[in-house]
């Protein structure tokens, strides 16, 4: 297991090369650049600002300097959007944001959806199955820029409870609409994948023998029949974990909280290539970190997976 | 300036403030009661680029440098000149220098005096090609002397014709004559900045912990994308006549969250939705506002060999102009106050009269008449040969609601079948810039005020010229209006060549349209560049 | 198919297993598919939706993009929904009438969402299937594919496509498609996994079978349930996604609409007293996923062998 760590470990490095080498190439052959804007900029101001960010070199080059940096001195460089910013600045405000609302959307949503998923399977075609599953489609078939408005509406408007938006330095009352905004439908698939393959596990041959055997449900849920309907939602929820951390354009835009997501959009509207560089190497590396973490997991579920 | 003076004069500014908000009960001149909390909040679109006044390029970014920095001249609620850091300027009788005279209690907000190098080392960093600003191009528009050349790194920067006498007289020296010079100094480019705090702290030198400014505020948080907040400046000259302690603005993107918000009372101002205006005027009639603002929005026509054959015709562009019923779409599209236009400089625009040109005097139906008959003596629509054309726009939904509404319009009373094509930003200025559309939506907002800012836009060599209209007589016009004593005929004339040939068509006049807390007394109005300044507010108690 | 996986289950289920072969398996799932309520409603749903998106047209009253300005901008909240003027679903914040922008949107949606699932569950099954069969290196090099796919910036890729092919429908589906199958691969791969350790998988490995028929005959219909479930889990987000594609120039272009740009126009304007914008769109998108949900669980419970 340890070797097969490494292993992957040591292959990530090429694959987040070639992640680089892809989409430096995609964002040179978009058409726009960090500096169009409406008003053309004449040649010689043009020619002033590219020389000052590196942009009058060839893209190989451009390239190659910033592997060089981001490897020796995890410089990502200045952002061209924001001046008196680097990459690693805008990192270092927005993923912390992020990083809360995300992580807490993600435990909302694995401990409900998870919740409804078995007790959906184990209660199969009754009340309590239609309810559970009503609960999660019903979540699921808001889209957050729909729910968003709404919770801003009621909470903030209406009720007066809640802020409608900010982040101020992440106090609580400033995460709850976002949490609930971005968590539901993560918690309906999950619940949703959870029940189909509880059903499938229960149905399975040595969950009957197990009952037969006259143990309780409960513990036949709990020691036989969790491990393995976990496997299908494991899958599902590590590039799941990723894009709750990294954000959402939609929960960062109605809810105005500085947040990553907004940046990345942002910076891939106007071309601030080396923010989009930066957090889609962020992105790269959690991607890689999580799947290796399901694919452990993975083992640990079935001692019969062998990588 | 010892240690000690520095202390005395931060000691006199802390009781002057504190004095004044002893006696905040009422204000000075007009007696009302102010409000306890002075803090002002107010919405913005989206996160400034920058707010370095020699880098910054956009709108919220320079409201943010108008409170943090003051310039030579100011704007008051009218947009006339009046003293900022200088007390006033004279103009040399070839009117290419300009010395003006800096006041002695001018302060950076850390004690240090503001001096005319200050000045001088800012429009240098302007111009500086290391720099790399963007709006390098507004000090080559502000005619230097050898402006262009510093900017291409031909010259070296102290080249660039503005120098010291001495602390308090600055002196300036244009390559031609420029009848709106003065009014540029209100522009953020043009503000100073502390040598010594740049050049310690380099790209950084902005950050809350770093900078130190000469304006009303100083920035005391700065948090990207979601808050920057700025707070009374003791050491300003003027410190005593500010009344708003603390001024907020907060990122929000969406226009129509950023309502509820302000309904909600989280916010002293924010943007009314294209279309919400009316419904919210009868409903909060003290809060809503609507008044000019200096920008024009119209439609570029492809003039060159990529475009339709059918729009090199003037008559099939002047059918299509003529279609465009301008007051649907300004009062059932937009319906904000905005104001029709079949010309293109802004009519508020200082010292510019909107020409009466032809069409504006028709009535909706006799300009339909005229336009199928225009379209059909060029051969095309009903009768002729079928017309079809893509209206290019950037995507957004009051672009969409425009190009919906003209594409209707064209199909009933032309027959001219439109498609639209919306764009993401980036690739729309691309497509545009490279007369890879038809048909493609523009907006101008003018960078000074006065018209030239606006008739340049089709004059050969502009820059934003994407119809790439080119007209001798149009040209010559321009130019001599440049050094004209009296403009406005030569303006008049330009509007007609444009009202004629049509290389873009003229839709509407911007209005700015806002709620604002009825609470905040003496917001500028009249100032059409919506040049405001926090100091110039106050909040009265409710 | 089935009895493979039910060989390995044992004496225990012999009675039952002649049962299954006796009939085709797959007239007997759709015996048992027709006997889940739930699902039949569904399907029924689901055709009604397709008439709707389909024929519903010619119920309009008004061109879709035909433009009533007395009913736009500031007046739109005269556009109420009314038998009277012909606006059943009432009119946009344009003006125009939106029944007839409703079922066009719908039409492209379903087919949006249809062909994205159908891209994912074709692509991503066989893909990940085959990722996790083989194991070792090929499984490594897929799956860091998918890996450097899920991470790259996916604007810039529909942007290209954009510039280089124009804007049209297939587009859009290629914009879809390209991205609709990665996690459906990751999904598949996982339970792959696990299956392929089966006694009736090294059984058919022990006899011989080619690996690809291995995949396609033993693999692939063993993950048929969570592929089914998975797959109408996919369909709202491709149908929000082709907004944003739209949005982008790619997709869908005025005067035609979405289902995704509907809800979320009506969705700005809901607090100004006009929110049968955000109504009527929305009972569709939600409607179409109820169904599509439900027939994917009746799906599910069909396919499953074991379930009675």
């Amino acid at each position: 297991m340890f070797s097969y760590i490494i292993r992957r470990l040591a292959v990530a490095v090429p694959t987040i090369l070639i992640l680089i080498v892809m989409s430096f190439m995609l964002m040179f052959a978009a058409p726009g650049g960090p500096f169009n804007s409406e008003r053309p900029l004449s040649p010689t101001v043009m020619a002033n600002i590219e020389a000052r960010y590196g942009l009058d070199q060839p893209y190989w080059k451009q390239m190659f300097d910033y592997t060089v940096n981001v490897v020796t001195r995890f410089d990502f460089g200045p952002s061209f959007q924001y001046r008196d910013r680097t990459v690693n600045d805008v990192i270092a405000q927005g993923f912390p944001v992020t990083l809360k609302y995300g992580f807490w959307s993600f435990v909302v949503a694995v401990v409900f959806g998870l919740g409804l998923g078995v007790v959906a399977a184990i209660r199969h075609n009754t009340w309590l199955d239609y309810l559970a599953v009503g609960i999660s489609i019903g979540a699921q078939v808001l889209p957050n820029f729909v729910m968003a408005p709404i919770l801003v509406l009621v909470f903030t408007l209406w009720l007066g409870w809640l802020p409608g938006g900010g982040w101020n330095g992440g106090q609580w009352q400033y995460v709850i609409l976002p949490v609930i905004a971005l968590s539901t439908s993560y918690m309906a698939s999950i619940a949703r994948i959870m029940r189909s393959s509880m059903l499938e596990v229960m149905n399975a041959g040595f969950i009957r023998t197990a009952r037969a055997k006259g143990l309780p449900m409960h513990r036949v849920i709990w020691k036989h029949a969790m491990k393995p309907a976990l496997l299908p939602v494991l899958s599902y929820l590590g590039p799941a974990f990723v894009s709750m951390v990294t954000g959402s354009v939609v929960i960062d835009v109605y809810f105005s909280t500085g947040g990553i997501g907004q940046f990345f959009v942002n910076s891939a509207f106007s071309r601030d290539y080396s923010v989009i560089m930066g957090i889609t190497i962020l992105v790269g590396v959690l991607t890689i970190l999580f799947n290796l973490v399901v694919d452990l997991l993975y083992a640990w579920i079935d001692p019969k997976i062998r990588y | 300036m010892s240690i000690k003076a520095t202390l005395l004069a931060s000691g006199a500014a802390v009781f002057i403030a504190m004095s004044g908000a002893a006696l905040a009960a009422t204000h000075p001149v007009t007696g009302e009661t102010l409000a306890e909390d002075q803090t002002f909040t107010y919405r913005i679109l989206d996160e400034f680029p920058s707010y370095d006044p020699q880098l910054a390029e956009d709108v919220s970014g320079g409201e943010l440098i108008r409170d943090l920095f003051e310039g030579l001249m100011n704007q008051d609620a009218e947009g006339n000149l009046v003293p900022g850091v200088a007390t006033g300027y004279t103009v040399s009788d070839d009117k290419l220098t300009y010395t003006f005279t800096l006041r002695d209690n001018a302060k950076w907000s850390n004690g240090d005096p503001v001096v005319a190098g200050d000045f001088v080392y800012a429009w240098r960093r302007a111009a500086d090609p290391a720099t790399a600003s963007e709006y390098a191009w507004f000090i080559e528009l502000m005619a230097l002397e050898n402006a262009s050349a510093v900017v291409a790194g031909e010259m070296p920067t102290d080249a660039l014709g503005v120098r010291a006498e001495d602390d308090h007289t600055l002196v300036v020296t244009l390559s031609e004559p420029l009848p709106y010079f003065a009014q540029m100094t209100t522009h953020f480019t043009t503000f100073p900045t502390h040598q010594a705090t740049v050049e310690a702290f380099g790209d950084q030198w902005t950050r809350p912990e770093n900078i130190v400014s000469n304006g009303a505020y100083v920035l005391t948080e700065h948090i990207p994308a979601e808050r920057s907040v700025r707070e009374r400046n003791p050491m300003y000259w003027d410190n005593e006549n500010t009344i708003i302690e603390k001024v907020v603005a907060l990122v929000i993107n969406d226009e129509n969250q950023a309502l509820t918000r302000y309904l909600a009372g989280e916010l002293d101002r924010t943007e009314v939705p294209a279309g919400q205006y009316p419904r919210l005027h009868e409903e909060y009639p003290t809060e809503a506002l609507s008044f000019p603002l200096l920008c024009s929005y119209y439609f570029n026509v492809n003039l060159t060999d990529s475009g339709p054959e059918a729009l090199r015709d003037v008559r099939v562009r002047q059918a299509l102009s003529l279609a465009i019923d301008r007051d649907v779409i300004v009062e059932n599209v937009l319906a904000g106050g905005q104001v029709p236009a079949y010309t293109l400089t802004h009519w508020a625009t200082a010292g510019f009269e909107v020409p009466q040109v032809a069409a504006a005097t028709m009535t909706q139906e006799e300009r339909n008449a005229a336009a199928q008959a225009l379209l059909a003596e060029a051969g095309f629509g009903t009768g002729g040969a079928p017309l079809s054309l893509e209206i290019l726009y950037n995507t957004s939904e009051a672009h969409q609601k425009i190009a919906v509404a003209i594409g209707q319009m064209w199909k009933t009373t032309l027959g001219v079948e439109t498609t639209l094509a919306n764009q993401e930003w980036q690739t729309f200025l691309d497509a545009r810039g490279n007369q890879n559309y038809e048909l493609a939506r523009a907006g101008w907002c003018g960078d000074y005020n006065e018209a030239s800012t606006f008739l340049d836009i089709v004059s050969t060599n502009s820059g934003y010229n994407d119809s790439k209209f080119s007209n001798a007589d149009f040209d010559a016009l321009m130019a001599q209006a440049k050094t004209s004593d009296d403009p406005l005929p030569l303006y008049t004339q330009a509007e007609q060549i444009i009202a004629t040939e049509l290389p873009v068509l003229p839709i509407y006049h911007y209005a700015s349209v806002y709620m604002l807390n009825d609470a905040i007394k003496n917001w500028p109005v009249n100032n059409v560049q919506q040049n405001w300044y926090a100091r110039d507010l106050y909040k009265v108690a409710e | 198919m089935f009895p493979d996986k039910a060989v390995a289950e044992g004496l225990g289920q012999a009675a039952q297993l002649a049962e299954v072969q006796g009939r085709s398996l797959w007239k007997d799932a759709r015996i048992r598919f027709f006997r889940n309520k739930a699902a039949v409603v569904a399907l029924y749903m689901l055709v009604a939706i397709c008439i709707f998106a389909f024929f519903g047209g010619w119920a309009a009253q008004h061109e879709r993009d035909a433009i009533d300005f007395a009913l736009s901008g500031p007046n739109a909240y005269k556009g109420v929904p009314s038998f009277a003027t012909g606006h059943y679903f009432g009119t946009d914040a344009d003006g125009r009438d939106l029944f007839a922008r409703t079922v066009q949107g719908t039409r492209i949606s379903l087919l949006v969402g249809i062909v994205g699932a159908l891209i994912a569950v074709i692509v991503g099954t066989l893909y990940g299937a085959i990722s996790g069969y083989f194991g070792g290196r090929t499984d490594g090099a897929m799956m860091r594919t998918v890996d450097i796919l899920m991470s790259v910036p996916y604007m810039f890729v529909l942007i290209l496509l954009l510039v280089i092919f124009g804007k049209s429908i297939l587009m859009l589906f290629v914009g879809i498609g390209l991205i609709s199958w990665l996690d459906m691969a990751r999904i598949a791969r996982g339970q792959t996994l696990t299956i392929k350790n089966k006694e009736f998988v090294e059984a058919a490995v022990a006899i011989g079978v080619r690996p690809m028929t291995i995949i396609l005959r033993h693999i692939v219909p063993n993950l048929a349930g969570i592929v089914v479930v998975y797959s109408t889990l996919l369909i709202p987000g491709m149908i929000i996604t082709e907004s944003f594609i739209s949005f982008l120039g790619l997709g869908v272009q005025e005067p035609n609409t979405s289902l995704g740009a509907l809800i979320s126009r009506g969705a700005s304007q809901m607090q100004y007293g006009v929110i049968w914008q955000l109504a009527f769109p929305l009972f569709f998108f939600i409607v179409t996923l109820f169904a599509f949900f439900f027939v994917g669980d009746g799906l599910r419970d069909a396919l499953d062998p074991k379930d009675r």
